[in-house]
């Protein structure tokens, strides 16, 4: 351990619901010795042996990669999706941002669109159900095609990579007034819109994702950006205005009604 | 035309109809400020103003028409995006704070839209469903505004539309996806100045009238 380790002490105020559809609240844990090094998620960990220790139940959240890329985790801490620190993941958190003594309250992402499981796990499915209404180009089979045959100019490779830097983790749907997944569909119509793969089926894409996603009971947007400030991806806003395009070209101009 | 329908009534169909609707009122707001500010000139350029517009005959009823079937769309799509809004988070957070995006203007959308609308119906009621007969249109602004709560509430309502525009100025254009590196941030400061004007242009006048009368 290197000097600066320090432990601090905190009092958790974590969700807790039995299952779907149960009356959930919020419960008081003191947290004794958390070294500042730990990641929320390891602190959490600890909480669980303890917790586990003492015949009780251990609090549920999701997580897998625990490096910031799967995009499983995330909760809302104290009242932002993520916790406090920008461009991360819940698992990317550590508890040396927070301080010796302070309460923290752990929340599930909250929509209608995403149900509660258990404590602190949600049911995402409704974003893989955007996805699958047109979040993807249709492959022919055949031979591999050479890489360089379709020519993709660096500044819209860049452009279309920072789109398609989304781990569909939720928390702009989480963070969002209305609970909208604007800026999740937008991240990958606008990734596929500005690469030559997508083109053909740009049209289709967008009115079938935006339409499974009213249909998921997601709300709308009203450009309140808090989706691009909670993002752990960073993803920007400007997504949404090429969505909005899309939709408008898509819309009006297009054959698909 | 089914397809409009449909191409409308998603969320993305609901948010243009309220940009453009929105971006015809901002575009109304300037020329009655324009119009208002005559005002300053003393009651004759007033008069005279008031008079020439409304020689303009049919073209004044056609607008004002049309005026009233954009308040239609906006209002009853606003409504329409609130009540889903809400619904689309049946339990709220138990705690919840602004990441950084957003503002007084956009956390009160919904609210400051309905409070000018009932402003808008107090309004149309002072200035324009009243006997013209009798009074000159002159007159019956001194009258009212010689009456403190009526300054009070026009200010009020004033710095409430300031506001709504606030959000709603730069809110429009990345709605219709004019959201560019370039020009975005002087589309945001011009919507603070948009706002600015508005509340100092109009909320003034009020206020001037209540003194000079």
């Amino acid at each position: 351990m290197t000097p600066e380790t320090k432990t601090i002490t905190i009092t958790l105020k974590v969700w807790r619901q039995k299952g779907p559809g149960a009356k959930g609240k919020l419960e008081t844990i003191q947290v004794k010795d958390i070294s500042t090094h730990m990641s929320f998620l390891e602190m959490l960990d600890v909480v669980n042996e303890d917790l586990a220790k003492n015949g009780k139940e251990p609090i549920e959240f999701d997580n897998d990669c625990r490096e910031g890329i799967c995009g499983m985790c995330g909760a809302v801490v104290n009242g932002i999706a993520h916790g406090p620190k920008k461009g991360m993941t819940l698992c990317q958190l550590h508890m040396r941002k927070f301080n010796d003594g302070d309460t923290i309250i752990v929340e599930p992402w909250r929509a209608r669109a995403f149900p509660v499981i258990k404590d602190l796990i949600v049911d995402r499915s409704a974003l893989d159900k955007i996805i699958q209404s047109g979040g993807y180009v249709s492959v022919n089979v055949g031979g591999s095609p050479d890489g360089n045959a379709i020519p993709v100019p660096q500044e819209i490779a860049e452009k279309a990579m920072d789109a398609a830097a989304c781990i569909g983790c939720g928390a702009c749907v989480a963070a969002c007034p209305n609970a909208s997944a604007m800026l999740f569909i937008s991240a990958k119509v606008s990734q596929l819109a500005l690469l030559p793969q997508g083109k053909p089926e740009a049209a289709k894409r967008v009115l079938e994702m935006l339409r499974k996603m009213d249909e998921c009971d997601f709300g709308n947007c009203s450009n309140e950006r808090e989706c691009e400030a909670v993002c752990p991806k960073e993803i920007s806003i400007t997504h949404i205005a090429r969505l909005n395009r899309e939709y408008f070209k898509a819309g009006f101009f297009s054959e698909f009604k | 035309m089914n397809w409009l329908f449909r191409t409308l009534r998603t969320s993305i169909g609901k948010k243009l109809m309220m940009a453009v609707t929105g971006l015809c009122f901002i575009c109304f707001l300037i020329v009655h400020l324009i119009g208002n500010l005559t005002i300053y000139g003393g009651k004759d350029l007033f008069i005279s103003y008031v008079e020439h517009l409304h020689a303009l005959g049919p073209i004044i009823t056609v607008a004002e028409w049309g005026l009233l079937t954009l308040a239609l769309i906006h209002v009853a799509t606003g409504l329409t995006l609130f009540y889903q809004n809400l619904r689309a988070r049946p339990l709220r957070y138990k705690t919840s704070k602004w990441a950084g995006g957003r503002s007084i203007g956009s956390a009160t959308m919904p609210y400051t839209g309905v409070l000018i609308l009932g402003f808008v119906i107090l309004h149309l009621f002072n200035f324009h469903f009243v006997d013209k007969e009798n009074a000159s249109i002159f007159q019956i602004i001194t009258t009212a505004f010689a009456n403190p709560a009526y300054v009070i509430i026009y200010v009020a309502a004033i710095v409430v539309v300031a506001i709504h525009v606030s959000h709603g100025f730069w809110s429009l254009f990345q709605t219709i996806g004019a959201n560019h590196p370039k020009y975005m941030p002087i589309v945001q400061t011009l919507g603070l100045l948009v706002s600015l004007v508005f509340g100092i242009g109009f909320g003034l006048i009020p206020v001037y009238i209540s003194i000079m009368v």
